[in-house]
């Protein structure tokens, strides 16, 4: 039986992640607390908008209304990496190398390892920043599209045209697809090598929650009362094909999806607070939170395959043991 | 959960560079209502606002799917209200400062459109903020000027001190003219009573008509003249003596190009009206900028209030006919292009035999 070790807090969590094995939860008021021999708290941005976990380096990247990045590591050290001024950092990704990418209105900015900044200017807002698992690339969501950028080259960022306003993004881990969140009830995906175009539309809400299955075969993603799961193995990705629908409720939303790291299963996390786990192969679901105070916002896997740490819009987060 | 929370009510200032929106902004914020307020600024100005919770953001129109004006809105406050929601105890209204040249529409609809944004937060009020002396230099050289009065609630008509009573008539008049159903302030240094501006519940449809008795007295009303809607206005020509219908040209300084259209007939059949208004809305959506009515429904107790925005169209039973009250249905649209006597036809054929 799952057993779920709670931790109530004040406020909105953002992102709810392990960094070394210790559980992390970033608060929307910059705290981040953790649960290592007891809780404990330090103190991030003045106001945390964006969190993003860089895998590579162990760490949790944040960017807030201060206008400033954050690096967090295991252990509660919370060091500054940039400062854009006055307004918003609305997102942070992470690359390889250590890069660091961060938007502020209309300019995003990498970071590289060795505190160097570059700046890439967009005539529009930056919504959504993702670097690309291979090579040294990060893609923008922004009106009417996406654009890919070279940040260690010199040279012209390529742009992928679909009007319409794409808020977040993700490439494929095997860096063939690039997926946006749109304003609208869909995700738009575009075929890297020949720019072909997938919609995935049928939304009753909007996306804002997206995972990739072990080597990328499979995308879950919320906005809908199931986890939508689009099928991503074959070399068209999932156009002509329907998704699975998972852990389908009638009176609440998918609000947060976590796939596995090596099995065909993800964690689902509702709008009441309810997470559950449930395979692909079969739609077997099992329960591993009951409701709860507000909705999932986060959940994150450990190494080890046995813990599910998440955070929920009312600060009633915790830790779900599933070997229990 | 998001829906325990009360909705935060939004208040926008509209107006020209200049037109004085900082000063009443400051004032909002500076006086002692025990209110805190977020506010939502385009850049910061040379003057200062004080305040602990002021957002930058840059104003981004989004067209969704078709491009139609209708579904336009600002992407920006979606991200910036999302963001001030997460934290809610820190204030209990949200004021958002619009650039001089911007399209209050988007604004507007973003609070109707989005399902996140409307959730968590509900539209006060839109107040234009309008300078006496160069109002008719901006209606001359911009249709946002225009605009802005047509979609307000509330038009402030500033800096009265730097113009001549004869002026200021006339400014008036104009504004009269673009938008009849806004409640007009003259002030000096935006002094008008926070009251006037603030917790108006303009698209609030148990409130929204019921808080200006001469709401839909558009095409009739005299600024100097309180009258309740039985008031007989025959006897009140407007000084320019514009037409009713078609509100032309009310004065030399005036080049717009918005009108409204005011209806008014008696009972109306509900299979009729609604796919009627739904139509009118579908069809003329893009041209029309606000629309609100109060109608009388054959065999209906209750009052039906109507506003909308382009294409989008709220509607409810408001509150029981009073004795007496004489059961009649009215409605003003505000917009560009529109066909008074085919919608005034229209409508009247509406009405219950």
């Amino acid at each position: 039986m799952p057993t779920v070790a709670p931790l109530d807090l004040e406020g909105h969590c953002v992102a709810a992640v392990f960094l070394g094995d210790v559980p992390h939860f970033a608060l929307a008021d910059g705290a981040i607390h953790r649960l290592d021999n007891g809780h404990k708290t330090v103190q991030a941005n003045d106001g945390l908008l964006a969190a993003f976990h860089d895998a590579a380096n162990d760490r949790l990247i944040t960017g807030g209304e201060d206008g400033k990045v954050f690096a967090v590591k295991a252990g509660g050290e919370a060091s500054e990496l940039a400062s854009a001024g006055r307004k918003w950092i609305t997102s942070v990704a992470a690359g390889p190398q250590g890069a660091v990418a961060y938007a502020s209105g209309k300019t995003a900015f990498v970071r590289f390892a060795d505190g160097k900044i570059k700046e890439f200017a967009h005539p529009r807002s930056v919504e959504g920043l993702a670097f690309s698992p291979k090579g040294m690339r990060f893609g923008v969501a922004r009106y009417n599209g996406a654009t890919l950028h070279f940040p260690a080259a010199e040279g012209k960022p390529v742009e992928l045209e679909w009007a319409g306003a794409h808020t977040g993004i993700s490439f494929s881990p095997d860096s063939a697809f690039l997926i946006t969140t749109m304003q609208e009830n869909a995700l738009h995906g575009w075929k890297l090598a020949d720019g072909k175009h997938m919609r995935m539309s049928g939304y009753p809400g909007k996306v804002k929650s997206l995972s990739w299955s072990v080597k990328g075969k499979w995308l879950a993603s919320s906005g809908a009362p199931a986890a939508i799961v689009w099928p991503f193995a074959s070399k068209d990705g999932p156009m002509g094909k329907a998704p699975l629908e998972l852990g389908t409720r009638g009176n609440t939303m998918v609000t947060c999806v976590a796939c596995h790291p090596s099995q065909e299963v993800t964690a689902i996390g509702y709008e009441d607070g309810m997470v559950i786990a449930a395979r692909f192969a079969d739609a077997k679901e099992v329960l591993l939170r009951r409701p709860g105070k507000g909705a999932i916002t986060s959940m994150m896997w450990d190494k080890e395959e046995r813990r599910i740490v998440f955070g929920s819009a009312a600060g009633d987060c915790g830790v779900i043991d599933i070997t229990a | 959960m998001s829906d325990a929370q009360t909705q935060i009510p939004v208040t926008v200032l509209t107006g020209y560079l200049g037109a004085g929106k900082t000063t009443l902004l400051n004032r909002i914020l500076s006086e002692n209502h025990g209110k805190r307020y977020a506010v939502i600024v385009n850049e910061f100005g040379e003057i200062g606002i004080d305040n602990d919770l002021i957002v930058e953001s840059d104003e981004e129109i989004y067209e969704m799917n078709n491009g139609c004006v209708c579904c336009t809105v600002r992407g920006d406050l979606i991200r910036v209200v999302e963001g001030l929601m997460r934290r809610p105890g820190r204030f209990d209204a949200i004021v958002v400062e619009t650039t001089g040249l911007a399209d209050p529409v988007p604004v507007a609809q973003t609070f109707f459109m989005d399902d996140d944004v409307r959730s968590k937060t509900k539209l006060d009020a839109v107040v234009a903020l309008v300078d006496a002396k160069h109002l008719p230099l901006r209606l001359k050289d911009s249709k946002e000027a225009e605009d802005q009065i047509a979609f307000a609630d509330v038009v402030v008509l500033n800096k009265t001190d730097l113009v001549t009573p004869e002026e200021l008539e006339k400014v008036e008049a104009t504004i009269r003219a673009i938008n009849p159903a806004a409640r007009i302030h003259r002030t000096q240094r935006a002094g008008v009573a926070l009251g006037e501006v603030l917790d108006r519940g303009a698209f609030d449809l148990s409130r929204a008509l019921e808080n200006d008795p001469h709401f839909l007295e558009a095409h009739d009303h005299d600024h100097d003249h309180e009258c309740g809607p039985d008031c007989d206005h025959d006897h009140h020509h407007h000084h320019d003596g514009h037409d009713h219908h078609h509100h032309g040209h009310p004065s030399d300084i005036h080049d717009v190009t918005v009108k409204s259209v005011s209806l008014r007939g008696g009972e109306m059949d509900p299979k009729k009206f609604f796919p009627w208004i739904e139509k009118v809305t579908q069809m003329e959506g893009p041209n029309i900028l606000r629309l609100k009515g109060i109608i009388a429904l054959k065999g209906d107790e209750d009052r039906y209030v109507l506003q909308g925005v382009h294409m989008i169209l709220e509607g409810d039973h408001q509150r029981a006919w009073k004795d007496g009250e004489k059961h009649e249905s009215r409605l003003v649209f505000i917009g560009r292009d529109l066909d008074a006597e085919r919608l005034r036809k229209s409508f009247e054929a509406c009405q219950a035999a």
